[in-house]
């Protein structure tokens, strides 16, 4: 594809704003508009503000909504209830993952599935063509919505400030519709930063008129424009995984650490959805001999591993692979996620090392997350 | 934030001052601080050192990414910025003062070094 980058309906303001931008999965987005530190530090304090916009809305309606959901991903979606949200995921029949997924209930016949950018159209057609047989309509909405998150403790006291919706309420991972800043919104408590946050699906048009709004509620309590540059370090110092890194076709849930999100036991179509058998097998081979682990490493040294660089023994052996690294602001050291082979994967585990260009550099397995919020 | 005009500039984004007793002190410019993001560790070359103009001395580690600093010109190094090692954002919050990188006596030094304002409109800014 040689098509331009597509920009969200924030773009003059991002530019506005002096954000330096980067291409990610075809859209022009904000990387960082100083410091991706400063911004990071933000979140976790404070607030951030983030255009999202290039995240990938799909509505599914009908009688059976909700049974072509437990079909087409691996969650128990017919049993979610109405104003809430679900982490799930869409496996391939082979039971490689397609996407993770935050499916949300509008109504009784009524979700509205959010794919990462990247996948928006693979999900969107893995979705149409699952749902053969059911009295449901995928409709693509990927140009319907602007997303805007709001993340941070301070999140909640600026929404509230602008809105009169119940967002005490509001639990983590539910939703509900209400306005914001004169906006109609749907209003989510969720996020992808570690922190309490809101994200808020509105018509493009508006989406200039709340980032302003939400601006100037903000200033007093030190909100600041975010990039996808911090975004990435709060998720991972968060252990959240990102699909391309941690995620992929070649990975089941189960592989992934993530088995939880696969529902065997699920009330409709007779418990059957696509890669039901290959996620049973995968389920009890991750039991017995699980080949890798997902396991967290941070540095004793200050060099950055990333995403592809081995990870070694003592020997030099390489018994794994790192899928995110970056300098974590919180910790003050260099963190990563990597799949290392699992007699290395118990935290504390001597020996560790990660191939940083040629030089081997001594890591500290630890369980993930690196950082948990106090609630 | 302009190139200073009294510097000479790499294609590769370093700054050098002109010689005060044969030795040159050397930066990387703010146009390429600001393309690196956030610098989290800096690794100079040692005092003592002989660095090749166009070849590798050094690393730059950012929150996004690393990148090679090259040498601008050849000969030894005569200082690093200690200062620069133990907090390395200095590269960013001041990339062409207390963000310089090592001190330089040059042996020789390519033909293709830039004046300010062919540094500007090399790097389009």
């Amino acid at each position: 594809m040689t098509d331009a980058p597509r920009r969200t309906a924030l773009d003059a303001l991002h530019r506005g704003l002096g954000a330096t931008m980067t291409d990610f999965a075809g859209w022009d987005m904000p990387l960082r508009y100083a410091s991706e530190r400063e911004e990071h530090v933000a979140v976790r304090t404070r607030a951030g503000l983030f255009d999202l916009s290039h995240m990938g809305e799909i509505t599914v309606t009908g009688a059976q909504a909700g049974g072509l959901l437990d079909h087409a991903l691996v969650g128990n979606l017919g049993a979610l209830a109405v104003g809430r949200a679900r982490y799930t995921m869409i496996c391939e029949e082979s039971g490689g993952i397609l996407d993770d997924l935050i499916v949300y209930r509008l109504g009784e016949s009524e979700y509205m599935v959010v794919a990462n950018a990247s996948n928006a159209l693979v999900v969107l057609d893995a979705l149409t063509e699952r749902a053969a047989g059911f009295d449901a309509e995928v409709r693509d909405d990927r140009d319907a919505y602007a997303l805007l998150a709001v993340q941070g403790p301070a999140s909640s006291a600026i929404l509230k400030s602008v809105t009169d919706a119940d967002l005490d309420a509001l639990k983590y991972y539910a939703g509900l519709p209400g306005t914001v800043a004169g906006v109609s919104a749907l209003i989510a408590r969720t996020g992808y930063t570690g922190e309490d946050g809101f994200e808020l699906f509105v018509a493009p048009a508006d989406a200039e008129k709340l980032w302003q709004a939400l601006t100037d509620a903000g200033r007093d309590a030190g909100l600041v424009p975010c990039g996808l540059s911090c975004r990435d370090t709060l998720r991972l110092e968060a252990g959240m995984p990102l699909y391309g890194h941690e995620l992929s076709t070649s990975l089941t849930p189960f592989d992934a650490g993530l088995g939880r999100v696969v529902k065997f036991e699920k009330p409709g179509n007779e418990g059957r959805f696509v890669g039901r058998e290959a996620l049973e097998a995968a389920a009890a081979r991750a039991e017995q001999a699980p080949p890798r682990k997902l396991v967290g490493l941070v540095a004793e040294g200050r060099r950055v591993p990333r995403a592809g660089f081995s990870v070694v023994s003592a020997d030099g052996t390489v018994i794994g692979e790192v899928t995110s690294g970056a300098p974590s602001p919180t910790l003050g050291k260099p963190i990563a996620m990597a799949y290392v082979d699992a007699a290395y994967a118990e935290p504390g585990t001597a020996g560790v090392a990660v191939d940083i260009r040629g030089s081997r550099e001594p890591y500290e397995v630890v369980a993930l997350p690196f950082y948990k919020r106090e609630r | 934030m302009s190139n200073p005009q009294q510097l000479r500039y790499s294609k590769e984004h370093e700054w050098l001052t002109a010689p005060e007793a044969g030795v040159s002190t050397v930066g990387i410019t703010s146009h390429a601080a600001d393309a690196l993001g956030d610098v989290v560790f800096v690794q100079l070359p040692e005092v003592g050192d002989t660095v090749t103009a166009g070849e590798t001395c050094g690393e730059l580690e950012s929150t996004k990414s690393v990148s090679d600093l090259y040498a601008p010109v050849s000969g030894e190094i005569t200082e690093i910025n200690q200062d620069v090692v133990d907090d390395p954002s200095l590269v960013n919050s001041a990339p062409f003062e207390g963000g310089w990188l090592f001190k330089v006596k040059a042996t020789d030094e390519p033909a293709d070094l830039l004046s300010a304002d062919e540094y500007t409109a090399f790097t389009g800014n």
